[in-house]
């Protein structure tokens, strides 16, 4: 299982097997980025369903990061196409194909610009089937959205809207780390019988490059996965963020420091089995993400381990997040929660 | 093509082309009659006045072409210019002798223009030459600044076809009503009155926590809802439970929900009248104002795929209109082609707002051809003429495969909700003419009656039967068993989570534990 490294100064790599960590699938397959694992993944969903739909802004001519190539041509422009540049649309028209027993699998072309949906996705979407009694339901929406940093996007082509959605019941949130990972956890949000909102690291589509199976394959949602074991300190995390820190992780290695890695996978319903059960083990806990610190999904993973593991912990919960500001343009490396970053915060938790 | 006027100077605007005849009208014309002797401008102007004949004259091809190849031997007169521009000058920029030309000109020039300059050219051999095309196709222009009036001299008309006596209209459009249909039609719609009024009473009770009446909106309810198939799927706003009644909900379905006991299909877990029933084909209701119409879409959408004999139809009233989400759901609709019926229930309010704060438009009517959707403004007073519409608009859009958007004029007797009195912002009078004289229900009465199929015993029967029913039904519900307690944890996902398996467990104790902090009959 060979893992590439980008061209960008961030340099990124995958967990590998060397430390014990668990895999799900341990099969081979061929070199693929981001775009071309989720391009498979839509490839696939819309030949395995007859009634699956792909569509959103650009999406024709394969979208602006190139994930619906081919499928247009493929599937014909009846289950793939253009839509008109207006998110509550495409979500709301998502929610009534999906009402109808369809698959929909609509595209927001930046994160940034999913909130004129917010009130479709909350509103509706989540609580559809709630509120009608279970007689109707739209749990075949798929929301798919490019979120984070790329290093030059800035206010509004960088954010990491997740939180807003985690305080959501109803639907579903979930972010890959990696190509195998998005092509099987995609998939698995496709086929789930909920609403889903998928994330997708923009800034993995190019960069990061990974085997990927060929075969139709799913990863299950809400199990997050231990890909670092370690003794001394748990770090949680999700997408892009993990690459940075395993980087951190290696670092501390170096000065004796044992840290056990978790991808959360699926933010919303959440896995706190795993999470609990690593930081039992041992008994610190550091929390990292893009998102501005101030109420985004860290503070709900440290509340809920503080009520469950309490008298295990060695030090505070420490998050390592973005800065309490929009997203800055010319500022980017230091509102980012960098290696280094992480890497303090580990010593000073161990060290506390 | 954009227009600028300035004080004090027109400015004529015109999309750039290279056709050197048009250029020679403005541009250096402007100059030279600034400069020279009265003698020769006047000499010009008529020389001008001769260039404009010859560019009326411009339309068969082989002139065109004639003048264009001897374009070098008037170099003066013509120019063409495709030096960039600054769009729009200010009026430092422009000269003051410039500022006093009645030809002074403002040229907006695109640039791509200049790439297929060639094109065009060879485009305006094949084509009339009064017209251009752009990404959207071609269109023809205009050297008149006309701008298009905010509005019509004349409103759109109102389709009806019977009068305020209940009489049809001589030589009206119309689909014929059988006596069977027209009765049926008819006790639904005194139905709905009784069941109204009932409900109303007893959310004033406290029997019930809340309640919305359709009054003055019976014939919109009924007689669309008759006209539709079962098949055809229904995307409500909340002033629409007659389409349920038409299409079989029980009064004691509609009791049970309000109350929000174990038989509701809701499961307790919405207001009341948030009905919804997939049996009958009739989504649903949720608070929001327009979320349904860019749903509706997708429902139109996911039908036409399946190549079903149906279609989606949907409501929203003047408010909603305003709303986002009515612009994404038609436009969506227009684009994807869906078989969409959208009736606006103009009902001149929303809550306490008046459709004069609403919007500037002619209605709603007028805002269809905005997104290349049909539409027709009717009676919606007159169920014969809703019946019409929405049976023709029916029949289009399934057949047509295109979304038909109807407004229905009518008026809000009603407040808005139990949680209003609509006395404190419109005139009691108001409401009282409406009520009396504008009424829907007893407009219908008297075309059944004149025509024989319905007498005022069938009333008095009808209606003390309705009420009857209706007061059986809210005495059952009420006395229903609640819900189960474990559905508030159900339905949020197709499965329940371990989250809400441990908040369940947990409540479960304390209610246990507790009983006296919480209502009583929750069944744990």
């Amino acid at each position: 299982m060979a893992a590439l490294l980008g061209r960008s100064c961030r340099k990124l790599s995958f967990p590998s097997l060397s430390h014990g960590a668990r895999r799900v699938s341990t099969e081979t397959g061929k070199p693929l980025n981001l775009y071309s694992a989720i391009n498979q993944a839509l490839h696939i969903a819309l030949d395995t369903d007859p009634r699956s739909y792909v569509f959103g802004e650009d999406v024709g001519f394969g979208g602006v990061f190139r994930c619906t190539t081919g499928l247009a041509e493929r599937f014909g422009k009846n289950r793939v196409f253009n839509t008109p540049l207006c998110e509550q649309g495409i979500v709301g028209f998502g929610i009534g194909l999906a009402a109808m027993g369809n698959r929909a699998i609509v595209e927001i072309q930046f994160a940034d610009y999913i909130y004129p949906a917010f009130d479709q996705i909350v509103n509706e979407a989540a609580k559809f089937r709630y509120r009608s009694g279970n007689q109707f339901n739209c749990g075949g929406l798929t929301i798919r959205a490019p979120y984070g940093a790329v290093g030059h996007g800035g206010h509004y082509h960088s954010q990491s809207p997740e939180a807003f959605f985690c305080h959501v019941p109803g639907i579903k949130v979930v972010i890959p780390r990696s190509p195998r990972e998005a092509k099987g956890l995609l998939l698995s949000c496709i086929r789930d019988p909920n609403p889903v909102v998928f994330f997708e690291p923009k800034w993995l589509y190019r960069q990061a490059v990974e085997e990927v199976p060929e075969h139709d394959y799913m990863i299950p949602l809400s199990e997050a996965e231990v890909i670092r074991e370690g003794n001394d300190i748990t770090l949680v995390g999700w997408g892009a963020q993990l690459t940075v820190m395993e980087q951190a992780c290696l670092d501390a290695e170096k000065e004796g420091i044992s840290c056990e890695l978790i991808d959360l996978k699926t933010l919303l319903p959440w896995d706190k089995e795993t999470v609990e059960a690593s930081v039992k083990k041992t008994g610190r806990l550091l929390i990292s993400h893009e998102a501005p610190v101030t109420g985004g999904f860290g503070a709900e993973i440290s509340a809920t381990i503080l009520e469950r593991c309490f008298l295990k912990l060695e030090a505070p919960v420490s998050r390592v997040c973005g800065l309490d500001t929009p997203f800055p343009l010319v500022f980017e490396p230091f509102y980012m929660p960098t290696k280094n970053k992480i890497l303090d915060a580990i010593k000073s938790t161990v060290n506390y | 093509m954009t227009c600028q006027v300035r004080q004090g100077n027109t400015c004529t605007c015109r999309p750039s082309n290279p056709l050197p005849l048009n250029i020679v009208k403005n541009d250096n014309f402007s100059l030279l009659l600034l400069y020279s002797s009265p003698f020769s401008s006047l000499l010009l102007f008529f020389v001008h006045f001769l260039t404009d004949m010859a560019i009326w004259f411009a339309r068969s091809k082989t002139l065109v072409s004639s003048l264009r190849h001897n374009l070098n031997l008037s170099t003066i007169l013509i120019k063409r210019d495709y030096s960039h521009r600054p769009i729009f000058y200010t009026t430092s920029q422009l000269s003051s002798t410039a500022y006093l030309s009645p030809f002074g000109s403002l040229r907006h020039e695109s640039t791509a223009v200049e790439t297929q300059a060639d094109h065009l050219v060879q485009q305006i051999d094949e084509v009339d030459a009064q017209e251009l095309d752009f990404p959207g196709g071609k269109v023809g222009y205009t050297s008149e600044m006309k701008f298009i009036p905010e509005s019509s001299s004349r409103r759109i008309p109102c389709y009806r076809v019977l009068d305020e006596d209940g009489r049809i209209i001589p030589d009206s459009d119309f689909i014929p009503v059988s006596e069977k249909l027209a009765v049926r039609m008819y006790e639904q719609m005194a139905t709905l009155q009784v069941m109204d009024h009932i409900f109303y009473e007893a959310q004033r009770q406290g029997r019930i926590s809340f309640y919305l009446t359709s009054v003055g909106e019976e014939a919109i309810n009924i007689a669309s809802a008759a006209a539709l198939s079962p098949d055809d799927v229904v995307l409500p706003q909340y002033r629409e439970p007659g389409v349920l009644l038409w299409r079989g909900f029980t009064l004691e379905e509609f009791a049970n929900q309000c109350f929000g006991n174990k038989a509701d299909y809701g499961k307790g877990r919405q207001m009341p009248i948030h009905y919804g029933s997939n049996r009958l084909n009739y989504f649903t209701i949720s608070s929001p104002i327009a979320t349904q119409l860019p749903q509706a879409a997708g429902v139109g959408y996911s039908l036409k795929m399946d190549k079903k004999n149906a279609c989606t139809v949907t409501f929203i009233g003047d408010g909603g209109t305003s709303e986002g989400d009515f612009h994404a759901g038609l436009n969506f609709a227009a684009v994807m082609e869906a078989p969409v019926v959208f009736i606006c229930r103009n009902n001149g309010w929303a809550i306490s707002t008046h459709i004069s704060e609403q919007f500037r438009s002619d209605g709603i009517v007028v805002k269809g051809q905005a997104y290349g959707i049909r539409s027709i403004r009717v009676d919606g007073n007159d169920a014969l003429a809703v019946y019409s519409a929405v049976r023709s608009a029916r029949e289009m859009a399934v057949t047509e495969q295109r979304p038909v958007l109807i407004e229905m004029m009518t008026y809000r007797v009603g407040h808005h909700s139990t949680s209003d009195d609509s006395t404190k912002y419109r005139a009691a009078d108001e409401i009282q003419y409406w009520k009396m004289s504008r009424n829907p229900v007893n407009r219908f009465r008297k075309w059944v009656e004149d025509n024989g199929w319905w007498s005022e015993e069938d009333e008095s029967k009808l209606r003390s039967n309705a009420r009857k029913q209706l007061l059986q039904a809210i005495q059952a519900a009420e006395k229903w068993e609640k819900q189960p307690l474990t559905e508030l944890f159900n339905d949020v996902y197709d499965v329940k989570p371990k989250n809400l398996e441990e908040q369940e467990l947990g409540l479960k104790e304390l209610v246990k534990k507790q009983p006296q902090d919480y209502p009583p009959g929750f069944h744990v």
